[in-house]
């Protein structure tokens, strides 16, 4: 069975329907890069899946769990989905180790010691380890965003959701959180992950997903989308980023 | 008719800040608390109770501290409850403090990124957990330099009690005027004496706004 699936996902903003009608199935351990321009759908897409956003229509199942509004099996399902956001979002009062550390403690009642190599090693995963005791305005925005990534670690989910997460770096900062993310891809995390970076897509992806007005207007291997674009919408879009 | 001497002016002056200390306290202690309940009630997500919320801070940010002051006195002893003037300056107070600091508050948590909320969601945080750890301890921060800053309001607006016979310092000052007829004097001091409580409380609002400026540049 598919770790995450999605059927006829629609999504609305008042009378703007965002999601049109999503199919779309992802299998553990696989990466998903989702492309396309901006207002398309992608990030509504990916916030659906952890119920950021509620769906109008459709179902999402997400490790045999259906995505609903009920608060309760929300954070039941987000343990098992961590999500890193454009704008990294790291809690601003609290040292680097204490935002990786905080979920664990308080959603999995977990002890502060145990937290605390847990933070560690996720902290180290993501090669920050001597940064423990730093808060977030002291780090760099590629730093951050590592951060970020070892937080969402750290609650040990089975997917990750990435939204634009290089897109408010700085370029030269860019390498080091792609190198991140590339190494969970290698050890095999799935990855769901909005991004503008085709490169990078094109070399970590396994499914490429290119979304247009709301729908999944072309999808499959990276090689065969950039190489061989089947829509006139797609090529122009490569057209235009490429 | 008894001479006063600039000391006795002073020294009955002394005495009465003594009350306007008081009632301050009384008011910034009984309407943080207050204040707390109605931040609480205008930010839960339950529709009713932040109407009723809204309803008591307009009402009490939309009608002069001297009415609230009026009912709660006049009012009250209407009823049949034979009010001190100083439990009726109190609930007054309290309930204007209460308003005025709960809209504050409810400014603050709200000033919080809505980033915060989402990143404290995706990890599974609950609600009243965001609000434990990731939330309040933010919008508490930033909500320190106003809330002394509205304690220089309620020091001021003590003197309105006043009116309604509590003999705190302006009470005080009208008396001894009454007596010795040196309108200057006196009300200069009054109003000196009122600058001396207020000032600490406004350098100490200026300070912790700079140095929160400072620390969140971020």
């Amino acid at each position: 069975m598919s770790l995450v699936r999605l059927d006829g996902v629609e999504k609305r903003f008042g009378a703007l329907q965002v999601l049109k009608g999503i199919d779309l199935k992802i299998e553990s351990g696989q990466v998903v890069a989702i492309i396309g321009r901006s207002g398309s759908g992608k990030s509504t897409l990916l916030r659906c899946i952890n119920g950021l956003e509620t769906h109008d229509d459709g179902r999402i199942t997400v490790d045999g769990r259906v995505v609903g509004e009920d608060a309760k099996a929300l954070r039941d399902l987000r343990q098992s989905v961590g999500m890193v956001f454009q704008q990294f979002n790291l809690f601003p009062h609290l040292s680097a180790g204490r935002n990786v550390m905080l979920a664990p403690m308080v959603v999995k009642h977990t002890s502060e010691r145990e937290a605390e190599g847990l933070a560690r090693d996720c902290l180290a995963q993501v090669g920050l380890a001597e940064k423990f005791g730093a808060y977030p305005e002291q780090l760099s925005g590629g730093q951050q965003q590592r951060v970020a990534i070892a937080r969402a670690l750290a609650m040990q989910p089975k997917i990750i959701l990435c939204d634009e997460i290089t897109s408010a770096l700085d370029p030269e900062l860019v390498g080091e959180v792609l190198k991140v993310v590339k190494d969970l891809a290698e050890r095999g995390m799935t990855l769901i992950m909005v991004t503008h970076e085709m490169g990078f897509a094109r070399e970590v992806a396994d499914l490429l997903v290119f979304m247009h007005q709301g729908r999944v207007h072309e999808a499959g291997p990276p090689a065969q989308l950039f190489d061989a674009p089947q829509t006139a919408e797609l090529r122009q879009f490569l057209g235009a980023v490429l | 008719m008894a001479q006063f001497t600039f000391w006795d002016i002073l020294r009955n002056l002394l005495l009465a800040t003594q009350w306007t200390i008081l009632l301050s306290l009384i008011a910034f202690i009984g309407g943080g608390a207050v204040g707390l309940l109605v931040c609480a009630a205008r930010i839960t997500r339950h529709r009713a109770v932040t109407w009723a919320a809204r309803l008591y801070i307009e009402l009490l940010q939309g009608t002069p501290l001297l009415m609230q002051l009026f009912l709660c006195f006049f009012g009250l002893s209407l009823l049949g409850l034979d009010v001190p003037p100083l439990v009726a300056a109190a609930l007054a107070l309290t309930l204007y403090t209460s308003a005025f600091l709960g809209e504050i508050w409810r400014g603050c948590v709200e000033a919080i990124p809505k980033g915060q909320w989402e990143a404290s969601a995706s990890l599974a945080l609950s609600w009243p957990e965001q609000m434990r750890y990731v939330i309040l301890p933010q919008a508490l921060r930033i909500a320190v330099p106003p809330t002394v800053g509205f304690a220089v309001q309620v020091v001021k607006g003590t003197a309105l009690a006043s009116i309604i016979g509590f003999v705190e310092l302006t009470k005080a000052g009208t008396m001894i005027n009454n007596a010795t007829f040196e309108s200057f004097l006196v009300y200069g001091l009054v109003a000196l004496l009122y600058f001396a409580l207020c000032f600490p409380l406004s350098l100490l609002s200026r300070r912790l706004e700079r140095r929160l400026n400072v620390a969140r540049t971020a």
